[in-house]
């Protein structure tokens, strides 16, 4: 049985008239059409379409409260270690699962009910409010600059000059003491950015094992990540420390090294260069041993180790900055001092 | 005891003799063995694994390795690689290579495992590297295993695999392959040689110890049991999935319902 048939054809109104300020499209394309005639809906005709809206509405409102209840007995009820297979989202923890569709369903109902009872039930006709200017009229105008000019005189404002220029006084070294706050942002870094952890005899300590590496631990091919001696993951600045000391250690054969600088700030091909990408400062890693490419993730900037760290692809505007190192009597690697250039992304008062 | 001869000519008793002396012979090779070592095997059963392990290589690897092993202009030498190398290489189908490209993925494995164990034997022979781990090498028991492994990932792994070892791309046709269903011994091999353009993780830099607790990591992450608790883990790749879909699944329901909202209703009208 479709609901054409339903419907009561003797509550059907002629064909409506439009309505609001319409004009005729004819005399000018560009005059405003005005609303378009109001017609029926169904629901508005038919007592039965009606009411069968009304009991979709309150179904829509039962389901909800259903799913509210059911949420509230699995939240006490469930296991909350329970892993189950549903599909497609694979294993997962059957407790958020279950909280989440029924709290999905309490909270969509609502909305449906609401928006299958506007649209069926509620008037759907069209009540256009002109605008007007929100200006006031010349009376009321006149009065309260009258009103105004009165209070000045009374006050004495423009005749007692030295309330007037205390009163600005005050008014104006007040907001200094919301600015005062901001020195605390300071102080200027200075010359912070130029300097990192890595000073002359630094022994360079495995970030895996916490020992100070030997070169012979460094194999061809290999990766390795260092933090300076001294510096220990339980310090209260250690990654304040780290992001700029953050140290990538490999090996490269020397036949394969094509700056001669890099050789020299290496030792025997061990080669130790910033992780910080020069672009945004990205942790770098994504180091391809044959190729001697260290890839950043964030926007595939790549530079070449074996040419000392030159940006072969990609935004970063500087060549990675390489630690210059050595063994020192025991066979330790160190550092031969700081990095030479400031690591990390450019900033305004960067030199180089 | 008499029990036992009353049955010496049952026709099973054979195969019961001859499984007894297998066992034994295994339970002795493992008692005895030393575990892991890298000092050549002289037995032998060894120089015929080589002997085979050299025929294989001649037929199947020498055309871009070279016939000893040196290396040409299409591959490169396996001198010092190890039977790690090869045990990794073969045994994950990336070996033999079917096409050069930017990067030798993974294929159909070619060669069974004992041929893929002389093929190791005789590459091994080139000069002294890394050797195919043992069982205890690579597993480990400690329960707290995962947790230090998964630091120790995130440190050493997650910036080519991703966090979840899902793999990711690297420069110019590379990828760092997905994790997922690796075994633990191709993973345990694969940090001990870095094969192709992964950086090696030698034991000098990152201890054994610290390898198994990697391994089981990797192993119980990428687990096809291991519950996403969040619901829907969308390949675990990070914002770049969830973006894309929250803007094509969420938004696109919103709009549908913003749409519903405000359409116009079905008038009644006279047909």
């Amino acid at each position: 049985m479709s609901s054409q048939d339903n419907m009561s054809e003797e509550h059907l109104p002629e064909a409506a008239e439009p309505h609001g300020t319409g004009l005729s499209v004819k005399d000018d394309p560009f005059a405003d059409p005005g609303l378009p005639p109001h017609e029926p809906r169904r629901t508005d005709v038919d007592e039965r379409a009606a009411r069968r809206a009304e009991r979709q509405v309150a179904l829509l409102f039962v389901v909800s409260m259903l799913a509210t209840v059911a949420f509230l007995v699995s939240y006490a009820v469930i296991d909350n270690s329970k892993t189950i297979y549903v599909w497609p989202f694979g294993h997962v923890l059957q407790m958020n699962f279950v909280l989440g569709l029924t709290l999905g369903v309490a909270l969509f109902c609502i909305g449906a009910g609401a928006v299958h009872w506007a649209r069926t039930l509620m008037s759907d006709e069209e009540h256009p409010s002109e605008r007007h200017p929100i200006e006031a009229d010349p009376d009321v105008r006149a009065k309260v600059l009258a009103d105004f000019k009165q209070g000045a005189e009374e006050s004495g404002f423009g005749r007692r000059k030295l309330i007037r220029n205390t009163m600005f006084g005050a008014l104006g070294l007040l907001p200094l003491s919301a600015l005062w706050l901001f020195r605390d942002l300071g102080p200027l870094p200075t010359t912070k950015l130029e300097h990192t952890a890595w000073s002359k005899g630094k022994l360079l300590v495995n970030m895996n094992t916490d020992q100070p590496l030997k070169a012979s631990d460094i194999q061809t091919g290999s990766l390795t990540f260092a933090k300076p001696q001294g510096v220990e993951e339980s310090d209260e600045d250690f990654q304040e420390v780290m992001a700029k000391a953050a140290l990538m250690i490999v090996r490269i054969a020397p036949e394969d090294i094509k700056s001669r600088q890099s050789a020299e700030w290496g030792y025997e091909g061990v080669l130790a260069y910033s992780k910080i990408c020069t672009h945004v400062g990205c942790p770098i890693s994504l180091y391809e041993q044959q190729t001697h490419h260290v890839l950043c993730p964030c926007h595939q900037s790549t530079f070449d180790l074996s040419d000392a760290g030159k940006v072969i692809f990609g935004p970063a505007g500087h060549p990675l900055p390489q630690l210059r190192i050595s063994v020192n009597s025991q066979g330790y690697l160190e550092a031969l001092g700081d990095f030479t250039k400031p690591v990390g992304p450019g900033y305004w008062e960067r030199s180089a | 005891m008499k029990k036992l001869s009353a049955r010496r000519r049952h026709p099973l008793a054979a195969l019961v003799v001859l499984l007894f002396a297998l066992a034994a012979t295994g339970g002795l090779y493992a008692a005895f063995a030393p575990a892991g070592s890298a000092k050549a095997d002289t037995s032998p059963q060894q120089s015929l694994a080589i002997a085979e392990g050299k025929k294989l290589f001649a037929t199947g690897c020498s055309s871009c390795h070279g016939l000893e092993g040196q290396g040409t202009s299409d591959g490169p030498s396996l001198v010092g690689v190890g039977s790690a190398a090869v045990d990794f290489q073969v045994g994950t189908g990336r070996m033999p290579a079917q096409q050069p490209g930017p990067q030798v993925e993974k294929h159909k494995v070619i060669y069974s495992q004992s041929e893929i164990d002389q093929l190791a034997a005789y590459v091994a022979t080139f000069g002294p590297g890394p050797s195919v781990p043992s069982k205890d090498q690579y597993s480990t028991t400690d329960p707290s295993a995962v947790a230090a492994g998964g630091e120790l990932f995130r440190t050493n792994c997650a910036q080519c695999h991703n966090f979840a070892g899902e793999g990711g791309a690297l420069s110019e046709g590379k990828f760092a392959p997905s994790l997922k269903g690796v075994s633990a011994k191709h993973i345990y091999e694969a940090m001990l040689t870095g094969p192709q353009n992964m950086p090696s993780f030698p034991d000098t830099t990152m201890p054994e110890k610290q390898k198994q607790e990697i391994v089981a990591f990797v192993t119980h992450t990428t687990s096809g049991d291991n519950p996403n608790y969040g619901g829907l883990g969308l390949g675990r790749l990070g914002p770049v999935t969830e973006g894309l879909f929250g803007w094509i699944f969420a938004l696109g329901a919103l709009i549908g319902v913003a749409i519903w909202i405000a359409a116009r209703t079905t008038k009644a009208k006279k047909s």
